[in-house]
């Protein structure tokens, strides 16, 4: 079926607009948001082995040949990135029954959230700079909503911030946009690209690298650009934190990983470097706020952004291995993360208070979480059975063949710090003296535990099959290390 | 022309930023407006300003002027008009519960929740 593709986008779409006339049913909002959720994990499933068995598969809307048209175009990285995020959203949806609150159920919150995946999917699956603009839009003014839906002080103090570095940010990947379009004179993705290699990338090519660099390093949080980041992560409830935590900072990361891989490869020396040194400050910053904080939310938070320096230090060693390493890493992260904010918000739903200090001897009364906890740190870290081990592995490997030993020693560092600061988390707040309090508020915290052990449950899968995996993940890494690949499938004759 | 386009365009650029350094929440919200007119010109700029017909095919011109950056501004036009009306609602509802549009004030410290 050729339509394959925009399934997981087309899907969503259609559910968000249904839910908007059922604002006020919660349950049929429910079932009808999960069972959407599951058609779009199955369409990007069979996205997924299609993608596996024929190849990269792309779509000329309203059948105009490609660079003409709008072209969605989906390889093996898109496909991943696009499961990925569908099968996080719904860990985060059931997570979200019983945790957001009927409040905010009734004022759209689930069409918002359909809309946000919607953006997500798009930014993933398209082929065209511009209508990337246009889906990065459709998820940034879906996470305002989100951000701000019920309206408490700190959210609304917060998402003005937010509002406004994206606004910035938005009005910059058009200023981008419009420079690249006077010189390349094309605005589909494979096009440029052969544009570019036909001019071999003059010095304002390397300018515009730089800024789309600057655009993306906005939305993806990497050093000097993740300021705004802290304190707009800490405002919204744990599910819509976990979905923005696990994926909207991973679609700049991706926008990174893409334009560098197919566009502005033919000068590494200089854009690449850039790169390279950012992602190690971006690893020593995200390290010194997780060692620094004693606020559990603070704490992961601070773990995005050293997860994102890891990834763009794979993306900025640009070998093969580097490359496969960083994809490892990037759905590693994906689903880490979201098991994390999940994890992280029933803590908090059972102790009243995201202090540390404040929280101990939680094991006593709540054993499973406990234990999930520790695994889901231990695999964070990159503990070898374990999902975040094989990718951090393959960085650190493309690092030190290409002799960057600085960087890829601040990437085995920044191991060791990761994991002290969740195991903080663990000694601390559940070993201990119990708290007295504790005994009596017995929280139901099962429907909110399930999604969470299920995503871990994912990653420890995704870390003991990774001789499965790999095959996926090499497919993905072969187009990003020739773009030809990628180019040949969009611009067929 | 462009050069002309492209000096005025930096004047755009130039107060948008002094105004979002500001602390009034108001004139942040203005300087959006200023930097998004900017952004928007230039796309229009970046696609050439050559003598041409407007793109109507039933003018029957020899030339006409490039269709893609217009329908690229009014793309863009449209959602910064949706993200900026969201912005001014926001604005609008964090001055009644919070009381004040300064931004200092804005900070998150124990002593200002």
């Amino acid at each position: 079926m050729i339509n394959l593709l925009i399934l997981p986008i087309i899907i969503p779409l259609f559910t968000a607009i249904f839910l908007i006339f059922l604002t006020k049913y919660v349950m049929v909002q429910r079932w009808v948001s999960t069972i959407s959720l599951l058609g779009t994990i199955s369409s990007a499933f069979i996205l997924l082995h299609t993608v596996h068995q024929d190849g990269i598969q792309t779509l000329n809307l309203g059948s105009w040949p490609a660079p003409f048209g709008i072209t969605l175009v989906s390889d093996m990285l898109s496909a991943l990135l696009v499961t990925t995020a569908s099968v996080i959203a719904l860990c985060c949806l059931i997570y979200s029954f019983k945790s957001i609150g009927e409040g905010r159920e009734r004022y759209y919150y689930y069409a918002v959230f359909q809309f946000l995946l919607v953006g997500i999917n798009g930014a993933f699956t398209t082929g065209d700079i511009f209508n990337l603009f246009v889906f990065f839009e459709v998820m940034l003014m879906s996470s305002y909503v989100l951000l701000v839906i019920g309206g408490t002080k700190i959210q609304l103090r917060e998402s003005i911030k937010y509002i406004l570095v994206n606004v910035i940010s938005s009005a910059l990947f058009v200023i981008t946009v419009a420079y690249l379009y006077s010189v390349v004179g094309s605005l589909n993705m494979a096009d440029i690209s052969v544009r570019i290699s036909q001019i071999h990338q003059p010095g304002i090519i390397t300018v515009i690298a730089i800024l789309f660099l600057i655009v993306f390093g906005l939305k993806g949080a990497i050093f000097p650009l993740y300021f705004w980041l802290p304190g707009s992560y800490y405002a919204p409830p744990a599910p819509i934190l976990a979905m923005f935590g696990a994926l909207l900072t991973k679609v700049g990361v991706y926008s990174i990983l893409r334009t560098y891989t197919l566009f502005f490869y033919h000068d590494p020396g200089y854009t690449h470097q850039i790169l390279g040194v950012l992602a190690v400050l971006t690893i020593i910053a995200g390290i010194i706020g997780a060692i620094a904080f004693w606020d559990v939310k603070k704490i992961i938070i601070y773990n995005i952004i050293i997860a994102v320096g890891v990834i763009t230090f794979g993306i900025s060693v640009m070998t093969k291995e580097s490359l496969t390493g960083s994809v490892f890493y990037l759905i590693h992260d994906m689903i880490m993360k979201a098991a994390l904010f999940l994890l992280v918000g029933i803590i908090t739903t059972i102790a009243g208070t995201s202090n540390l200090r404040k929280i101990s001897g939680l094991i006593k009364f709540y054993p499973a979480l406990g234990w999930i906890f520790f695994i889901a740190s231990l695999s964070l870290a990159g503990i070898p059975p374990l999902s975040g081990f094989v990718g951090k592995l393959l960085i650190v490997k493309g690092g030190f063949e290409e002799h960057q030993y600085v960087g890829a020693a601040v990437v085995l560092m920044s191991s060791l710090f990761v994991l002290y600061s969740v195991i903080k988390i663990f000694l601390n707040g559940f070993w201990g003296k119990p708290l007295d309090e504790l005994k009596d508020s017995r929280a139901p915290i099962k429907m909110m535990i399930a999604p969470a052990a299920f995503l871990l449950a994912i990653a420890i899968f995704y870390g003991l099959g990774s001789e499965y995996v790999y095959s996926y993940i090499s497919q993905a890494s072969d187009v990003l290390t020739n773009p030809a690949i990628y180019i040949d499938a969009v611009l067929k004759e | 022309m462009e050069i002309l386009m492209a000096i005025v365009i930096g004047i755009l650029f130039t107060s948008a930023v002094y105004l979002m350094l500001s602390k009034s929440l108001l004139r942040i919200i203005i300087g959006t407006g200023l930097l998004s007119h900017g952004a928007h010109l230039l796309i229009l700029t970046m696609g050439g300003l050559k003598r041409g017909s407007v793109p109507i095919l039933g003018e029957h011109a020899k030339s006409y002027v490039d269709p893609i950056p217009q329908a690229l501004i009014l793309t863009a036009i449209v959602i910064s008009f949706g993200v900026t009306s969201f912005f001014l609602v926001l604005a609008y509802r964090a001055y009644q519960e919070l009381g004040t549009d300064n931004m200092d004030q804005m900070r998150g410290t124990e002593s200002n929740d």
